[in-house]
């Protein structure tokens, strides 16, 4: 009898202290982890789409982390013990199948694309893999009175009638908006966050290159780095644009033949991506969606290069533009 | 050994009742291990054709807990809690402390694993924190079930007619008492707020899967090896060291899932020395399996259970290992989040515990039951298996590994998801493989219990209706 003791009490009753060592108490301090300032609890519709969120299973493809990793960048500023107060359950996640969402509510606030790309990823994105949530939708004859019916591309458009946003689907978004990261904190006393790395170096590719001449009529394409111009768009702007340059009828405006983008003066085109865009008519036609500003997220050097991705793509014989010109609209202000 | 020395009826209708006992927890467990693998199959195939199946049902963040928890409460656990008790009985030289404790238990598991399969398919998602998906109550059924079983094993061991405790039942005892207290400290609420949850996640995740599946699979090795092949283990003493250090550096490691998290800097230190650790119980308990083998490596040619239980063995020292190269910080800058963390769990789950569990039951069963499966079934099974996963882990390893350069190149995101497709085809191949092997399992335990036995028993068929008497 006392070998059985010994063997699965003792084991047990180590195993207990372990748990407790590294489970229980790691978990009641850390649960005291203040809210960082600006951290929010969150309302009750976004609460009901956090329920959304965990009922379909979401971050099983999309986790809600920043390392402090130049390749997480994108993201956002590193996860800071503080921006997690009010997140139980935590939905870190471990799996990046899909893009992180820690920001994603600042990284892409236009309603229209989450709704069409909710409704069917393929809408927006034509290489995403991603389900679609078409069951969190209503297909009625007519809006009702309110609710802005989803600008669908025909081709995945019911046949007949108009496609709303359900309840559900309304709280999903409420959440995804909600998540936002505060102003970066200096979280290095409260816990583990490691220093931040250095700022990622800015890309000199274009901050080297000389300004076209003024008078060039047609832009040369070797007056900046093209392939660099193209893969920040498709990181940044194609998702809305479209790779095609062509936007998407009735939600997003083309930016081929764009009277902005092909204009000598390139300021207005400049200020837009830095500042973003909201309730101003595209070549005649009214939007819904704004446009979110990328003056935090991008350097000068990396708009330029966006900026004259577009300005030279699809037909635009737009005037390029340098790091300084960027500079020169960014110190402008909005 | 037992029934010739002791032809008492008694002793024959206490074989007879364990024999249904170890039959009901595989025949069981098969079902879910079909079941569990053909989502699978569903969630594989939704990687090419994601509009494929699209309404609430049968989207994929709802199916993919319902794999997983399916896999692991339903299929390995029944199949490793049914062999512990055969294990228990044999190497204690008696009889199960309750055959109908054992009934019980077996019911509260299904019980759980079907509450918690429809749960998850209706929405009903605890907080999608891993391995801990079923809504609480159906994971108090799964404890009761654990609590039930611990009872009953420890009172098994208690009824031993030896004088030593034999290191199988260490283990299988051990992985069953501590889940226990896994599965109590995933429950209680009061420290899981915020950051507080990381850390619970952390530490449950990891010990959900090395102190449950690990210990009980490595029990049952140190039963079915000797026996199969008829010769001591190498080193008990090696055994037992392997024992207590794995109980001391496994409960430390959880944190490695989040290196880089805002989890304190420190904490995630400690599990990256631990998971360093972790190297000593892994190569001294496979260096104990393998030593065992020494000079009989050839004998895998006629026996297919001795054939299981050398992948396990090999699965269980590569896939730990590759843990510990994982769990360092230059390894999980490239690694975290793709898909070679799928392929590393894919290793060890399917590698180490699958192997191990069919090993077992191809060596054991049959000795319970006088019951054999076909050669050419043993066979299919098992090539069918082995080459599945190889391409399943192999695709995930080197498109993950694709995945996370291309983060760290700074392409755009979309990049690394069509990058990864010819990869997501390739797991699928391996995935088919790996359910028909299944299926052909399926058809083997049939053969081991109710089924036409494929050749002369040796034994009197235990199973037999006509034999009660």
């Amino acid at each position: 009898m006392n070998k059985l003791v010994a063997i699965a009490g003792g084991s047990t009753l180590v195993y207990a202290g372990l748990a407790l060592l590294m489970g229980v108490l790691p978990g009641i301090t850390l649960s005291q982890t203040p809210a960082g300032p600006g951290v929010n609890p969150l309302t009750l519709i976004e609460a009901e789409g956090r329920d959304v969120y965990v009922a379909n299973g979401c971050s099983y493809c999309h986790t809600q982390q920043v390392r402090p990793l130049t390749q997480d960048k994108v993201f956002g500023r590193p996860s800071a013990p503080g921006d997690f107060a009010y997140q139980t359950p935590e939905l870190l996640g471990s799996e990046r199948t899909g893009p992180d969402l820690t920001n994603i509510g600042a990284r892409q606030p236009s309603a229209v694309w989450q709704y069409i790309h909710l409704y069917n990823p393929r809408a927006v994105v034509p290489e995403s893999i991603m389900p679609s949530f078409s069951w969190m939708f209503d297909v009625v004859d007519k809006a009702p009175a309110g609710i802005t019916p989803v600008p669908l591309p025909k081709a995945y458009a019911p046949a007949n009638g108009v496609v709303v946003p359900s309840s559900e689907a309304q709280a999903l978004l409420a959440y995804l908006m909600s998540l936002k990261q505060t102003a970066w904190q200096e979280n290095k006393t409260t816990a583990g966050t490691p220093p931040a790395p250095s700022e990622r170096p800015a890309t000199t590719s274009l901050a080297a290159t000389q300004a076209p001449s003024a008078g060039a009529s047609a832009p040369t394409i070797s007056g900046y780095d093209a392939a660099k111009g193209k893969q920040l768009f498709s990181a940044n702007c194609s998702v809305c644009h479209q790779e095609t340059g062509e936007g998407l009828a009735g939600a997003f405006p083309p930016l081929k033949n764009n009277a902005v983008v092909n204009d000598a003066n390139p300021g207005a085109h400049i200020h837009n991506v830095l500042f973003g865009l909201e309730g101003v008519p595209v070549d005649g036609v009214k939007y819904e969606s704004a446009m979110p500003p990328f003056s935090t997220v991008l350097n000068d050097a990396d708009i330029a290069a966006i900026v004259n991705y577009e300005r030279s793509s699809w037909g635009n014989h737009g005037k390029l533009v340098t790091a300084q010109d960027v500079a020169a609209e960014r110190a402008k202000g909005k | 050994m037992q029934p010739a020395a002791h032809p008492s009826s008694v002793l024959k209708q206490k074989d007879l009742e364990l024999a249904r006992v170890f039959a009901a927890y595989t025949i069981s467990a098969t079902a879910w291990l079909v079941f569990a693998t053909f989502i699978g199959i569903l969630l594989a195939y939704k990687f090419g054709a994601p509009d494929f199946g699209s309404g609430a049902w049968l989207t994929f963040g709802r199916l993919r807990p319902i794999h997983t928890n399916a896999t692991f409460y339903g299929w390995a656990s029944i199949a490793l809690v049914g062999l512990a008790y055969y294990v228990a009985v044999r190497s204690c030289r008696t009889q199960l402390y309750s055959v109908r404790l054992a009934w019980v238990g077996l019911w509260l598991f299904n019980i759980a694993a079907i509450a918690g399969t429809i749960a998850l398919d209706l929405g009903y998602n605890d907080g999608n924190l891993e391995y801990r998906e079923w809504p609480w109550p159906i994971r108090l059924i799964f404890l009761s079930a654990l609590l039930v079983t611990a009872w009953n094993l420890v009172g098994t061991v208690a009824r031993r007619t030896t004088d030593d405790i034999y290191l199988s039942n260490w283990y299988t005892m051990g992985g069953v008492l501590w889940t226990c207290i896994i599965a109590v400290v995933a429950i209680l609420p009061w420290y899981q707020y915020g950051l507080g949850q990381v850390a619970v996640s952390g530490y449950y995740m990891h010990n959900a899967v090395g102190m449950w599946f690990t210990p009980l699979a490595l029990g049952i090795f140190y039963y079915a090896l000797p026996k199969l092949l008829s010769r001591p283990i190498y080193s008990y003493a090696l055994g037992v060291f392997a024992f207590w250090t794995n109980l001391v550096f496994y409960p430390i490691i959880g944190s490695h899932h989040f290196l880089f998290s805002p989890l304190p800097w420190w904490l995630q230190t400690t599990a990256i020395v631990f998971s360093v650790a972790m190297l000593v119980p892994v190569l001294g308990g496979s260096a104990n399996f393998l030593l065992t083998m020494r000079g009989r490596f050839g004998q895998m040619r006629e026996s297919y259970p001795l054939a299981f239980i050398f992948v396990g063995v090999i699965g269980y020292l590569v896939g730990s290992s590759q843990g510990t190269v994982e769990a360092f910080r230059s390894m999980q800058a490239v690694w975290h989040f793709t898909n070679y963390t799928v392929g590393h769990s894919h290793l060890t789950m399917y590698g180490f515990v699958n192997f191990a569990v069919w090993g077992c039951i191809y060596a054991l069963l049959p000795a319970a039951t006088g019951k054999y499966p076909g050669q050419a079934g043993l066979a299919l099974h098992f090539w069918m298996a082995l080459v599945g996963s190889f391409i399943y882990v192999l695709s995930l390893s080197i498109g993950g590994t694709i995945q996370g350069l291309n983060w760290i190149q700074g392409s755009p995101f979309i990049q690394s998801v069509v990058d990864m497709g010819p990869f997501h085809v390739w797991r699928g191949v391996g995935g088919i493989l790996m359910f028909l092997s299944h299926v052909v399992f399926a058809w083997n335990v049939w053969c081991m219990t109710y089924g036409p036995s494929a050749r002369a028993a040796p034994l009197v068929p235990a199973l037999a209706r006509d034999d009660t008497a």
